[in-house]
Parts: C-alpha cells; sequence; structure tokens
C-alpha cells in the first residue's frame, strides 16, 4: 500500500548552521534507507510556509493571498511517498523520520484507483 | 423450555463468533467480508441449530457455512468486490478470474486461537481511538450486537453503528493489518488491550444497578480476560488484570444495599462476597506474580486481595495496602494512586498522616476537580474532630460528585456531623 508520511514542524524555529547540518546528514541517512528497502516512492522538503500562495476559485474569480490559510504553529515542511505492506510498516518508517522527534508525521493512505 | 433453549443457542452463538471471525479474517484476508458471511451463517445457525442439533465443534461449523458463503459472493461479484477491497487484501489474493476457492483452500486449517488473539489486537490498534477500540472488540470478539453495546454505553443506537462503520473503515483504508506485531511491539499492543477490557470492566462496575436492562459489562470483560489469559498465558500483567477484574467482581454485590444506597467496603456485609471469585481471583495472581515482573494489574489485584480476605474493615493489612500503593506509585505515577495511599495510610498510622498525604495533593492543586479528593479529606477532617473544615470539604465534594448514590452517601455523612 502506498501512504503519504506528512512531515509538520515547528515554522518559528531557527536551526543553528550546526544542526541544520546534522539533520540534514539524518534525512540522507534516513532516505538511503527506505531506498534501499525498495519501499521509497517520492520525498522532498518544501520551502518555508513564509514563501507559500494560496489559491482560492470562488465563482470562477481566482483569489490570490500570501502565505497558508491558517495561522499554526504546526506547518507542513515536507513529505514523503512510500509503498509498504501495511500500516504497522508505515508507522514504523514513519517513526523514523528525523522531524518526528522534534514536530510530527501524519501518516495517510493514498487512494489506490489501478486496482480496478 | 424453549426459550431456555433458545438462550443457550444465543450463549453457544455469541461465544464461538469471536473465534470464528478472526479465522475467518485470516482465511478471506478481508475483515468486512468475514463478518458479513459470518452474520449471514449465524443466521443460518438460529434456523438450522434447533432443528438439526447444536453442533460439536460451533466455531467450525460458523466458519465452513460462512466460508462458503464469502466464496459464493465472490464468484459473484468478482472484480467488482474487489476493487473495494484494501490493497493488503489485493496484493495476497488478487486475480478475479481464478476461483476464489482455490485460492483460500489451502489455509483452510483452523487455528482458532491464534487468530482470535490477532482479531483482539486489530481490534485494539493503536490507530484507532479508544472509544473505537471499545466498540469493535465488543462487537467482533465479544460478539456483542450493536444495539446491547450502545445501551451499555448509553448513546443512541445509530451512533454507535457509525462509530462501528468508521472504525471498520478506517481499518481498511488506512491498512490497519491482520498480522501479529512483531516481538518487540507485541507488549506495547497487549498493554492496549488490557486497558480496553479494563474500561468495559469499570465502566460495568460504576453503572451496576443502573439498569437491568443493559448488557453486564463487567462479565463480558472478564469473559474478554479470560480468553486473553488462556491466549497469552506467560503475560503476568494479562493475569494481573483477570485477577483484579475476579477480585472487584465478587464484592459486586455487597456494593449496593437493597434500597439502591452505595455502601463502602468498610460497611459491606460481607457474606455476600462471592468467596469463589475471590479464591480463583486470588489462585490466577498468585501464579502471575511467581514471575516476579509486577506491573501496575498485578499491584492492584494484590491490594484488591487484602482487602477480599480481610475478615472486617479493621482486620485488613493496612499498613501492606499502603506499602503496595507506594509501589505502585513508582510504576504510575498518578495523583490517584497517591489519594488510595493517603487513605491506606490514615488506617494504618492514623488520620493524620493521611491528611498529611491529601494536603500535599491539595497543595499540588491536584485532583482538585475530583469529588473522590474532597471526600477523603473530609472523612479525615471528621475523624480529627476537625468539624468546620470538614463540613467545608464534604460541601466540596458534593459540588462535583456525579452519580446519585454518591450524592446520598456524602450528604448523609455531612448531616450526621455535630455541628
Amino acid at each position: 500500500m502506498r501512504y503519504m508520511l506528512l512531515i509538520y514542524g515547528d515554522a518559528t524555529y531557527q536551526p543553528s548552521e550546526a544542526e541544520m547540518g546534522a539533520t540534514m546528514g539524518e534525512y540522507m541517512a534516513f532516505t538511503q534507507g527506505i531506498v534501499d528497502s525498495g519501499e521509497m516512492v517520492a520525498g522532498d522538503p518544501l520551502h518555508p510556509v513564509s514563501t507559500a500562495t494560496t489559491v482560492r476559485v470562488r465563482e470562477g474569480v481566482r483569489a490570490i493571498t500570501d502565505g497558508p490559510f491558517a495561522e499554526t504553529t504546526e506547518v507542513l515542511g515536507g513529505y514523503y511517498i512510500v509503498d509498504v505492506a501495511d500500516l504497522d510498516r508505515a508507522l514504523a518508517v514513519a517513526a523514523l523520520i528525523p522531524g518526528a522527534r522534534s514536530g510530527s508525521v501524519e501518516v495517510r493512505a493514498i487512494v489506490d484507483y489501478s486496482a480496478a | 423450555m424453549e426459550e431456555i433453549e433458545r438462550s443457550a443457542l444465543a450463549k453457544i452463538l455469541r461465544e464461538s463468533v469471536g473465534p470464528a471471525l478472526g479465522t475467518l479474517t485470516r482465511v478471506l484476508r478481508d475483515f468486512d467480508l468475514a463478518e458479513e458471511s459470518l452474520q449471514e451463517a449465524a443466521v443460518l445457525a438460529m434456523q438450522r441449530w434447533p432443528t438439526d442439533g447444536n453442533p460439536d465443534q460451533p466455531v467450525a461449523w460458523l466458519v465452513t457455512a460462512a466460508r462458503r458463503r464469502a466464496l459464493d459472493r465472490l464468484r459473484r461479484e468478482g472484480k467488482r468486490r474487489l476493487k473495494q477491497q484494501s490493497a493488503w487484501r489485493r496484493d495476497t489474493a488478487l486475480d478475479a478470474s481464478v476461483d476464489p476457492a482455490e485460492i483460500y483452500d489451502d489455509s483452510l486449517d483452523v487455528v482458532v486461537d491464534d487468530d482470535q488473539l490477532t482479531l483482539l489486537l486489530m481490534c485494539c490498534h493503536p490507530a484507532l481511538n479508544t472509544e473505537a477500540q471499545i466498540a469493535l472488540t465488543l462487537r467482533s470478539v465479544a460478539g456483542l450486537s450493536t444495539g446491547e453495546i450502545a445501551r451499555a454505553f448509553l448513546v443512541d443506537d445509530p451512533a454507535m453503528g457509525q462509530r462501528l462503520v468508521r472504525a471498520k473503515r478506517k481499518i481498511r483504508v488506512a491498512g490497519i493489518p491482520f498480522t501479529r506485531p512483531s516481538a518487540a511491539d507485541l507488549g506495547d499492543r497487549l498493554d492496549i488491550v488490557c486497558s480496553v477490557i479494563y474500561l468495559v470492566f469499570n465502566e460495568g462496575y460504576s453503572s451496576s444497578g443502573r439498569s437491568l436492562m443493559r448488557v453486564d459489562l463487567c462479565a463480558e470483560a472478564i469473559r474478554l480476560g479470560g480468553v486473553l489469559h488462556r491466549l497469552v498465558p506467560d503475560d503476568p500483567e494479562v493475569a494481573g488484570l483477570l485477577a483484579l477484574m475476579l477480585l472487584h467482581d465478587a464484592r459486586r454485590l455487597a456494593r449496593l444495599s437493597t434500597d439502591g444506597e452505595l455502601v463502602l467496603m468498610d460497611d459491606q456485609d460481607r457474606s455476600l462476597w462471592d468467596r469463589d471469585r475471590i479464591a480463583q481471583g486470588e489462585r490466577i495472581l498468585h501464579e502471575a506474580m511467581s514471575q516476579r515482573a509486577p506491573g501496575p494489574y498485578q499491584i492492584q489485584a494484590a491490594i484488591a486481595a487484602l482487602h477480599s480476605t480481610a475478615a472486617s474493615a479493621d482486620d485488613t493489612d493496612w499498613s501492606q495496602i499502603a506499602s503496595l500503593y507506594g509501589v505502585l506509585r513508582q510504576v504510575v505515577a498518578s495523583p490517584v494512586v497517591e489519594l488510595n495511599r493517603a487513605v491506606a495510610v490514615a488506617m494504618a498510622d492514623g488520620a493524620g498522616a493521611g491528611l498529611t498525604l491529601i494536603e500535599g495533593l491539595i497543595e499540588r492543586g491536584q485532583l482538585l476537580d475530583s469529588h473522590l479528593l474532597h471526600s477523603a479529606h473530609a472523612d479525615l477532617l471528621r475523624r480529627m474532630g476537625h468539624w468546620a473544615a470538614a463540613h467545608d470539604a464534604y460541601e466540596r465534594a458534593l459540588e462535583l460528585v456525579r452519580t446519585e448514590p454518591e450524592r446520598r452517601f456524602l450528604r448523609a455523612r455531612l448531616q450526621a456531623m455535630p455541628t
């Protein structure tokens, strides 16, 4: 089954350069791990939420606003898509994501249309 | 006579449905399909068994009948059905051109016990919320109807039905597997199963006597605890939980007076205690403790056992109980445990010693919104003759108490005090 692992973290936190380097190393090791196990489908970090733009279309009119819809402290910072046996494995993989230790990882099963 | 036979049949059916569902879920690799076809098989059993006689192996009968129905359905619905199934099932069993019977035949060696444990662990999966865990466990493992569960938790039928539908949908859509957790995870997963069973028991215990129409949740929890203990006989905490429930349940008759008033343990008629249950609980606890791996359920059961074997409140080994609460506090840091310890210390070493502990809780701002803290506080103040302070504490407890028998009890205590 495919799952999306959404990594949420504190947007206001400013890591030091050393911390940033250490975290990068951890992410590279984690990514290599799921590549080696054949479970990696995709995964990317996102630019800060302060650079986000939100689009809404209402009655045919497009409205563009700066930033995210709501003010929350925990924001989406990146994601992985993995193909694993079941939820137990997805949860085990999610727990290995470095961001799970400081923020949280939401695990969502991806709807599978291909099985028709 | 017919009524007796009918209820005997219902009992056999209920006790067979849980084990059958576990095996069917494994064999069909599909919880929904297993449940639907088992329901059909149960209806068939209700028609057939009274005329054909009860089968020697009701679980195997149900599994066979349900499996036949499931296979018919898969043949009939073919790909359409498979489309709706979880990837977990498709991965292992997909190809609608193949007769489903061929896929499943070789896996039908019934390993009922294993399957039932897997089912219980799935129903109590940590990805489900507690309410869903409880509802699913009672429905799928204990075999209660949706209506019975709804009435037991004072929820209306459609709401409970919705809760079950949502839980089953999550199992299917999120991919909660019907597999044994790894050995490393099994302990944590069993903890959840124990807590679900104990929550069911406590719901039954706190509401006992409220309505005879409600299914006996204490009995169901004890039955589930017994099943779990049989499935994992080596786990001392599972045994501890069963012992704890038996020991509490043994005192149930004495807890309410004939006119529905709550009777504190000190004032209970101990001849009403069920001695067989107490002996059974003690035996199970003794075996568990011989493993020398104490945990919260075993410690609480040991405390309950000390109460159960004392001839009267005065004869109770309060200092031993107080020290067990001290041990329990090391394992579960909960203010409720500290409150219980305070009560036991007051009995062992005098009201003043207990009062000091309760004042500690109050200073730390713990349990201030619980009537139990204030009623225990009031009781100790009363015993020390601090009438005015006791009066205030009873008033505070009365503001917070929620059940009627407890309210009447507190009011009676308050009125009996000198002013």
